[in-house]
Parts: C-alpha cells; structure tokens; sequence
C-alpha cells in the first residue's frame, strides 16, 4: 500500500488505502486506553485461567486454585436449600397432624413439600393431576369418595401404611371374594341391576335385592353405602373404581380386583408422608377430623399396637397378595 | 489490493483519480489549510490532557445551577421520606427489587404494571429526541452524568493544583514531594466522591438509614458492596481519568446525535465570515480590512471541558456546553467588540447571517414543526401514563382453571372445577374481598381451601392483607346435568371504593373434551 500514503487534508490523517464509492477509510489512531484495556483483558484471562477451571484434560479440566466447580456450586446451593427447609421440617414433626390446619402457614408449606413429594413418589399411579386411572383401578384424590377415608390422620395412615401391603401389619386390608361359581348366571345378572339400581343407573331388581342383602350388605351396606373400615367402595354414588359399566360391575363381582398400594413408612420419612398427606387433602375431597375418628384409625403411627379396625388378619394380606 | 475504480487500472497519481463525479471539487477550507498536515502515523494516540481554564458567565452559572439540582436529585432523594401507612415503606422513592415494588412518591408500581416503567423510558427516549430537536446536545453539555461527574472533578482538579497554567506546568514538572502529594490529595479527593456517588446509588434499592447502618457494620448484602466498589471504580475510572474520552470514543449517544443534527439545530457555532481572517488587534488597528473579529486568544480552547477548537466547526467532541461563548463573550466585551462571535445558532440562521441578514435569536430555534410533534408524542404518551394512573383499579382477579383434571365428578353426580384464583390488593391495607359466580345458575355453590365445603355458597367473602396478592384455591361444582361452558368470576373490595374486576373463564364437565 506504499501508493496510498496520502493524508487527508481536513483531519490530516493517513487514509487506509480502502474505499468504497468514494467514500475512503481513514487510519484513525487507537485511543491508547484502549491497548491497555486490551492488556488488561490479557493480563484478566491469565489469572481467571489459574483461579478457575480452564485447560480441557484428558477426562477433566484443570482444576484451578480456588477449586470451583458448577457441580460444588449446585451442592452448595443444595445444602442451603436443605438448611432453610430445616426449620420447617421441624415444625411440621413437632405438630400433630390434626393441628396442622391451625397453622395456615405451615400448612401452605407442608402442601408445597407434598406437590414436590407427589410430583417424585405419587404421579406413577395416580396421575400428575392426582385423578387416578379407571382403568387400573388407581383412585382418584381429587374427588370426594374415599375407600378408607379422607380426614388428614387417615390419608396419613394409608399413606404411612399402604393398602393390602406385605411390609406392614398394620396396612389397610380387605379382600372381596369372587362370585363365579357361587352365583348363577341370571343371578349374577339380577346382582348387577340391583347394584346399578342403587345409583339409579338401572330398574329396580327384587331378586337382585334379596341376593345383595344375604351376600353383600355385610360389607357394602344395606342401601349400597360402603363402609370405609373396611374399604368397601360406596356402591349408591357416581364414582366408581373400576368403571360403572354393566361388564365392570359383572367382573367386579364374578372376580373382583384389588387394588394395592405401597406403604411409604419404610422409603419417607414421617414428615414428607405428613406433607403428602396434607397436599392430598387438599385437593378439594380432604374431609374434616371426623368425632369418632379416633376409633377408625390410631392416632399414632407405626409402633404403636393399636390395629386398624380392618376385616383381616396381616396373615391374610401376605397371601392375599400372591 | 485493487481498488473499486471503474475506469481503469490505478495510475498511481492519485490527483488524478476518477471520483465518478460523486464529489465536487471543494474550496480548501481556510482553517484547515492553515494547520499543516501531519506525516507521520501512530498506531496509537495518547491522550491529550485538556486542562480547562476556570472561566465565568451566563453559561457557567446556568452550568452551575444544573449541576447543583441534579446533583442534589441524586445524593438527597432515597433519603426523602413520605408516610404510606403501617403497611409500606416510608421511603418516597424505593425500588424495592425483593418485594417487587416500585415506590415514588404516591405512586406504587407492582411488576405487572411494568409498562409504566416502559412508558418513563420511552418518554425518556423521545424526550432526549425533543431535547435535541429543541436546543440541540444541550444533554451532553449540561445533564448528562459524565459531564457533571466530568465538571466536578475538574473542580477539584483546579483546588489542588491550581488553574489551567499551573495543571499544564504541574503536569510536565518531575515528581517531586510535593507534586506527589498534590497528586495524592486529588485522587483522595476523586475517591470519596466516586465512593460517595456509588453509596448514593444503593439507598434507592433498600431503607437507606437502615441500609447506611447496616453498610458501615457489614452486615448490608454482598450485592450492595459490590456495586458500590462497581460504581466507585467507573466513577474515579470514567469521572476521575478518561472524561472527554468518554464522549469521543465511548458513548453511542453522539452518534446518534450527529444523525438527528440538521441544519435547523442549534449548535454552538464559530461565526467565521465575522471572525476571519484572525490577528491581533494590533495588527487589525494598521490593516483593518484584512482582519475579522477573532483575535486569536485561544480563549475558547482553553476554557473547552473536552478541549477541541470550536473554530474547526462542528464536530463530535463538541457537548455544547457553551463556555466557549462565555470565554469569547468576555473577550469580545475587552477588545470593544460585539458579543456573539462564538454562539448558539443554528447553520440556517448561520448561513442567512453570513449572507448579510440581521442575526435571529436563538431562542426562535426550537419553534419549528419537528419539536412540536416530538413534544406532541412524549405529552401523550404522558398524559395516557397519568391517565391511566390516576384510573387504574386496585382490585384485580385473575383465574387459573385447573387443567389436570379439568373437571371432577363428585359423589352426587355433581360436577367440580378447581381454580386458582389471584387477589390482588394494590392498597397498603388489608382488605376483604367478595367473590361471586356470575353466569352460573344459582344452584352452583363456591369454596375455598379456606372455607369448607359445608359452607358451600355461591359467594365467598376472602380477606386480603395490604399491599398483597392472595393466592386462593376455589372449588365450584354445579349439580349433575347443567349445561354451562363460560362463567365468571367477580371480585368487589369491601370497602367504600367498592373497585370491581371480573374474569371470564370455562367450566369442564364430562362430554367436553
């Protein structure tokens, strides 16, 4: 470019030797400050490459002198989380399950940790959205019929315990025998009418009656009422377990399904089953302490000897089970 | 390298160049022509230090009084305190970034409202547009904080060492004791008040005499001492040593303005058919034809804050400050001369001068067509702002259907959907709040996680605490076979603004799908 040493008259600048339509590049000078932000930048790299994680290696990188690392950050970040959730946990242990409605705060939180605990442990089976599956038979939390009932304690004793679960003598256990073989056909047939009749979904059936009352009103009631001690499903509502088509009702009663689910006692620890609870109750179906509560379920949990009030011995349940 | 020349192959004599006829021949400037080209190239400048001479009149005391009032804006509004109650802060101007608050005097700012923040910076935007179309970069020469920060350092530069004489010769004389404790007073100096503009910074973001104390036990967050050392560092860095270089090389904001220059904006101008041909008034006493006004004090360039010759014409080391005219004006009245040789004019009224047309005022400058809708766009924008402050409703309700599962059969054959209902109470004082169901039929009934189904009713009273939103989790079941898809829900404030807010929203049941 030695024929383009030319300046230009009004800056007295050298130009560049470019140009485009006319319009020519000036060789500006660079402000000095500007090198030496450049030297800085250098001179920035150089200590951030000995502090920091820098050289890629065979299977890591260099480690550098303050050791930092995105994965000791996160376990940092982590154990401080765990730290601000300790005093909440502890609250929620030093209150009694029936009180916790008392504490709209800690409530709030307790169904904060239950969602996340639900989100982790519980949506598998019933659903992110807690509405179950007809289809399995998973119940449905959102609603307001309960198989065993849906006071705070005992969503979490079914919770602590599981239904017809081998790991704890004191699960929730019934078992409904099948029909088929001990009913004739038409009389099978008159037993679904009457069953659905309860609801109102079919005619009265007189036979069908008098068939329910001798082997089924023991369990599910004279009027089709269920009875939660038992886990005996209402049979005179509008949610059904298993579906409340003719067919379903028909197996149900020739071979009846039943449902299981695992106790938590032995995976979470008392509190999380207290906060799922109280996230399960607050679906919308959570009933209140019932009066006579006490007697359907104990109030204290796990090694206390006092059974729940259910049909069968655990001895049952192991078999029932296989 | 070839370059894009059409006509041929480069001759090497470039007087001889085809420019395509896109640039007419220019008569060489007179100014320029006087200043000898440079020969040599440096790859890079070093900074010429401009050591502005201390100088007095309308200019600098207008310069003053800005300086004063922006920067009494600064240091003294978080610490102006204004009464909301028991439930707000009583700080009149709070950004209060962990609440989420925006408080300024009577007006409070909730994260949803951000548009009005939006609005101030549009308006701030068009306003340095109609500033600009109005008196030209007056910004750059008065408001803006590198200036000010610029001029306050410069003062303190000419209390240490003397005015510019003195700087010019203290900067070439040897360190000695004295020049380094000169030196070492001074950026003392520069340091408390860049400390002082970072730690007045942070008072606007917390209770600033509880943040003050608090800063000066270490108990105050991190983030509060590193943006004061952030803030003390660019102000000694910025303020302290690069200055003028800030304008020149740094802001877009020149740019900018050199676009939205045109020949109807004021500027501050050099008048050369009244100055030229520059001398002395010696030499102008014996050959008073030859001479113009301009005695070549060089008054204007030493007074120059950014130190450029204001002679050379426009340019963008020029803030507009108008010491020059000031400088000019006082030499101007010595030598018994009228005023005005430097001034604020525009090229129009420039070029009319030039051509022997009486000198207009330069307050006519403004009063054209562009300033007028500049101004029309920021007023409105204003107005609709205040407007809609001063309508806006402190009630509001905002609805969230469930969506997994939409909709829940109850034991009854009844039909429930689940909301998540937000009230929000923008007063500083907790207020109940009725929800109704509208566009349901009265058999629907409403609960709350709060209210129990036994309470059922088809509307809940829910209180609200002060300045909050409350989140509320609401049941609504109709009995089974009602045919309904939209509802609403409506909120009214228990109180005498009785204020209402309705949201329309869906109800599922089974067969939509």
């Amino acid at each position: 470019m030695a024929d383009n040493k030319r300046i230009d008259e009004p800056t007295g600048t050298e130009f560049v030797g470019h140009e485009w339509d006319g319009i020519e590049e000036l060789n500006t000078p660079l402000p000095r400050w500007w090198l030496w932000t450049f030297y800085a930048s250098i001179a920035w790299s150089l200590v951030y490459v000995i502090l920091y994680p820098a050289w890629p290696l065979v299977t890591q990188a260099t480690e550098g002198v303050f050791g930092w690392s995105s994965r000791g950050e996160l376990q940092e970040e982590m154990v401080a989380a765990e730290q601000a959730r300790a005093g909440i946990f502890e609250r929620i242990a030093a209150t009694q399950t029936t009180d916790l409605a008392d504490d709209p705060d800690l409530l709030n939180q307790a169904i904060a940790g239950g969602a996340a605990a639900f989100k982790q442990h519980c949506v598998q089976c019933h659903g992110a959205g807690a509405a179950g599956f007809e289809q399995y038979g998973y119940p449905n939390l959102n609603d307001d019929d309960w198989l065993w009932g849906g006071s705070l304690t005992q969503i979490e004793y079914t919770l602590t315990h599981g239904v017809r679960w081998e790991g704890s003598d004191q699960t929730r256990f019934s078992l409904m025998p099948g029909f088929d073989g001990i009913l004739e056909r038409s009389e099978v047939d008159d037993m679904v009418d009457h069953v659905l009749s309860l609801s109102g979904k079919a005619p009265e059936n007189a036979q069908g009656a008098a068939l329910y009352a001798t082997n089924c009103a023991t369990c599910h009631g004279a009027s089709g009422e269920g009875d939660r001690a038992q886990g005996s499903p209402a049979l005179d509502d509008a949610i059904w377990l298993y579906g409340e088509s003719e067919a379903s009702v028909r197996q149900q009663i020739l071979a009846p399904r039943h449902g299981a689910m695992p106790g938590w006692s032995d995976k979470l620890d008392p509190v999380t089953i207290r906060m799922l609870a109280a996230y399960v109750h607050s679906r919308g179906g959570g009933e209140a302490e019932s009066e006579t509560g006490a007697a359907d379920t104990p109030e204290t949990e796990g090694e206390s000897e006092a059974t729940p009030s259910v049909a069968a011995t655990p001895e049952d349940g192991a078999n029932g089970r296989t | 390298m070839v370059g894009p020349d059409q006509t041929g192959k480069p001759d090497g004599n470039e007087s001889k160049r085809d420019w395509g006829g896109a640039l007419p021949k220019v008569e060489a400037d007179p100014i320029v022509a006087a200043r000898p080209p440079q020969p040599t190239q440096k790859l890079y400048e070093k900074r010429k230090a401009v050591h502005n001479k201390r100088i007095d009149g309308p200019f600098r005391r207008f310069k003053w009084l800005v300086m004063l009032v922006t920067l009494t804006i600064y240091y003294v509004t978080p610490w102006i305190r204004w009464d909301r109650g028991p439930y707000a802060p009583d700080q009149a101007v709070l950004v209060d970034l962990a609440n989420r608050r925006f408080y300024m005097f009577d007006i409070e700012i909730w994260p949803h409202e951000f548009y009005f923040v939006a609005g101030m910076l549009i308006m701030a935007g068009i306003g340095l547009f109609l500033v600009t179309s109005a008196v030209g970069r007056a910004w750059c020469g008065y408001a803006c904080p590198q200036t000010v920060w610029t001029d306050v350092f410069q003062h303190v530069d000419r209390f240490f060492d003397g005015d510019r004489n003195a700087r010019i010769r203290l900067d070439k004389a040897p360190w000695t004791t004295s020049k380094t404790a000169r030196r070492l007073g001074k950026w003392t100096v520069y340091l408390l008040i860049s400390f002082w503009t970072g730690g007045a910074w942070i008072m606007y973001f917390a209770d600033a005499p509880t943040l003050t104390y608090e800063f000066w036990r270490g108990e105050a967050a991190m983030v509060a001492y590193a943006t004061v050392a952030i803030l003390t560092f660019t102000t000694f860095w910025l303020g302290g040593f690069m200055r003028e270089q800030v304008c020149i090389y740094m802001c877009p904001w020149p740019r900018i303005q050199a676009a939205m220059l045109d020949e109807q904006s004021l500027i501050v101008t050099y008048k050369d058919w009244r100055g030229e041909q520059r001398g002395s008034v010696k030499k102008a006493a014996k050959n008073p034809d030859a001479y113009g006004d301009c005695v070549d004090c060089l008054q204007c360039i030493a007074v120059c804050p950014t130190g450029i010759d204001i002679r050379e014409g426009q340019q963008v080391g020029c803030i507009t400050c108008g010491l020059c005219i000031d400088a000019c004006d006082k030499v101007m009245k010595d030598v018994g001369r009228p005023r005005g040789l430097i001034d604020y004019a525009t090229l129009e009224q420039c070029e009319a001068e030039a051509a022997g047309a009486p000198p207009t005022p330069a307050w006519k400058a403004p009063l054209r067509p562009r300033t007028f809708i500049y101004f029309g766009i920021w007023g409105a924008i204003g107005a609709a702002m205040l407007f809609a402050l001063g309508t806006r409703s402190h009630t509001e309700i905002t609805v969230s259907p469930d969506r997994n599962p939409p909709f829940m059969l109850m034991k009854d054959g009844s039909v429930r959907n689940s909301f998540t209902l937000r009230l929000r109470n923008m007063e500083a004082r907790p207020r109940d709040m009725e929800i109704a169901l509208v566009g349901l039929p009265d058999t629907a009934a409403m609960w709350t996680d709060r209210i129990a189904r036994e309470d059922a009713a088809p509307t809940q009273v829910v209180s609200v605490p002060a300045d909050e939103t409350r989140i509320v989790r609401a049941y609504v079941v109709v009995p089974a076979g009602t045919d309904v898809d939209t509802f609403s829900f409506q909120v009214t404030s228990l109180d005498q603004q009785g204020e209402q807010d309705i949201e329309e929203t869906t109800f599922s049941g089974p067969g939509d799908n």
